[in-house]
């Protein structure tokens, strides 16, 4: 073969994750903090639905959009906590996870050059997305004294005349930061001042430790101008089943639908059906699994002050985000000598862009046993790095 | 806090204190006085350990009873429930809607003990006009726990 493969495909790096999970799975007995997943089952009632629906022979496709009674349910769960009123024939589209949607939402609505801001440490896909659909990353490297959080100066500063999306992840992975009414109340008078539209990637909402998420799309004119992402994976520990919904604006849910028409066909069928069981009756599970994230944050918060390790207080997803500059290594050298010295596995900050530099991603998506252990050996291992 | 508190320790009654407390946000002299209320108030009625029995070498046999009595006047089922429950052999008393009364849980050494007691003691009692023994032949979950994990963690080591 001789003729050249795609460009632009070619051209985007492969994930700082992959790498360090080719070192971490070769290493027998090490502690992994580095899940990107919940670590409960899919709560049984759920499963059992999915069961249900393959002996009773669902297994056709569903219409392009998803079975209509998942939208309607999933416009009831956005209703009942975002206070966001969709119409579940035209704006709503059913995804192949949230991952699915944030690229089809980029491409619904991306010409060449148009630049797309994404403001990091953020999840690995929506840089490589946006250069996908042929527009223009820029990035806005947010910082750890304002909490991870997006500020209107950083996004003026950032815009130019040829922006058109902002991309807004909120609980944020890796950083577990939050955005909570007021911040986002300012980012949306930005956004209507310049016209841009917003991809709210939001599939952490159900885990929030401080008051209920709020919603960009349920402030004032932001719902016009707003791709809602959810999903099923997070809150309902169901990332093997890919399920994910937009939400938005009736023009663009119509275009996204085109793409994921022809390139998808629809989500998996037995997913659509465990998930309307999940947004009927999953309510407590969430809770359930919730205060338990909740009580391994607060564990690791204070092993963290315990030593003297340096984090804000998160108060979304499942991940913490310490501070590791004052050891004077790079992220990736950090992450990689406390693995081979102490076997724990967490994710250098820099896997989700250069401002992640300084930091590790450490999950608490593991079991209180796990997290003592491996906060054992981080005790173990600055004390070791601080006597140096 | 009460209820979180609970069902942690429900789960793990060994749980140290200190980090009870850092669990639920709050300061140890909190969670101390909260569990002495909890056991003052009689919520709180002890602190057992689930032993999985079948895993030692010790002989234990565990039978459920259904039991049909004639309330008694005045005291309708309780005296006859503590007639019973004051047996230390039995584990368990509930009072029971549908078709019988009283459902009794019984742990002895062998089923002839447990059917001495049920002969002997049980059905010569006054007010028991029936009883149905069932016999547990294996314990799969006992107190919200499944005996035999059958899979670990399966989650790919490292991922976005």
């Amino acid at each position: 073969m001789t003729k050249p493969l795609a460009k632009t495909v070619e051209s985007l790096k492969p994930s700082g994750i992959r790498k360090f999970f080719d070192i971490v799975s070769e290493m027998k007995d090490a502690i992994s903090l580095g899940v990107g997943e919940p670590d409960f089952d899919t709560p049984w009632h759920i499963r059992d639905e999915g069961i249900y629906a393959l002996e009773r022979g669902k297994t056709f496709y569903t219409s392009n959009s998803g079975l209509k009674e998942l939208r309607e349910e999933i416009c009831n769960y956005q209703k009942r906590h975002q206070g966001i009123e969709y119409n579940p024939l035209n704006e709503v589209v059913v995804t192949v996870g949230g991952s699915e949607a944030i690229d089809i939402g980029l491409r619904a609505m991306i010409n060449a050059g148009d630049e797309v801001i994404i403001p990091q440490p953020a999840y690995v896909s929506y840089e490589p997305c946006a250069v996908l659909a042929g527009a223009k990353p820029v990035i806005i490297n947010l910082k750890a004294e304002n909490e991870f959080r997006l500020t209107p100066e950083e996004l003026e500063s950032a815009i130019t005349d040829k922006t058109k999306v902002l991309i807004l992840a909120y609980p944020n992975n890796p950083t577990g930061a939050i955005m909570e009414r007021e911040d986002l109340e300012k980012i949306a008078n930005v956004v209507i001042k310049h016209d841009l539209y917003v991809i709210s990637d939001e599939i952490y909402s159900a885990l929030t430790y401080k008051g209920e998420h709020v919603s960009i799309a349920s402030l004032e004119g932001m719902k016009e101008r707003t791709i809602l992402i959810n999903g099923f994976s997070k809150a309902y520990a169901m990332t093997g089943w890919r399920l994910g919904y937009a939400c938005g604006p009736q023009e663009i849910i119509k275009q996204m639908t085109k793409i994921h028409q022809f390139a998808i066909m629809c989500a998996p069928t037995t997913s659509q059906y465990a998930a309307v069981e999940a947004l009927k009756n999953g309510d407590n599970d969430v809770k359930v699994m919730c205060e338990s994230y909740n009580q391994r944050r607060r564990f690791l918060l204070n092993a963290f002050k315990e030593m003297n390790l340096e984090c804000f207080e998160p108060y979304g997803a499942f991940y913490v985000f310490p501070c590791i500059k004052e050891f004077g290594m790079t992220s990736e050298e950090f992450a990689t000598r406390f693995l081979e010295e102490e076997k724990v596995a967490a994710v250098p900050g820099t896997a989700f862009g250069e401002s992640g530099e300084g930091f590790l991603r450490i999950s608490y998506a593991y079991s209180l046993e796990n997290l003592r252990i491996a906060m054992e050996r981080l005790k173990n291992f600055i004390t070791r790095l601080r006597n140096q | 806090m009460r209820e979180e508190l609970l069902s942690l320790i429900e789960k793990n009654s060994r749980i140290d204190l200190k980090e009870l407390a850092v669990l639920l946000g709050r300061e140890e002299i909190d969670v101390v006085n909260e569990l002495a209320r909890l056991e003052e108030e009689g919520i709180i009625c002890g602190y057992h350990t689930l032993i999985n029995w079948d895993k030692t070498s010790i002989e234990k046999v565990t039978a459920l009873i259904e039991v049909k009595v004639t309330p008694q006047r005045g005291q309708g089922f309780d005296k006859i429930a503590e007639r019973i429950y004051n047996y230390p052999e039995v584990r368990a008393v509930y009072l029971i809607s549908g078709g019988y009364d009283l459902l009794i849980t019984l742990e002895e050494k062998s089923l002839k003990e447990i059917a001495g007691f049920v002969s002997d003691k049980l059905s010569t009692l006054d007010s028991v006009l029936s009883t149905a023994t069932h016999f547990i032949l294996k314990k799969y979950k006992d107190h919200g726990t499944v005996f035999d994990k059958t899979h670990g963690d399966e989650r790919e080591v490292v991922s976005p």
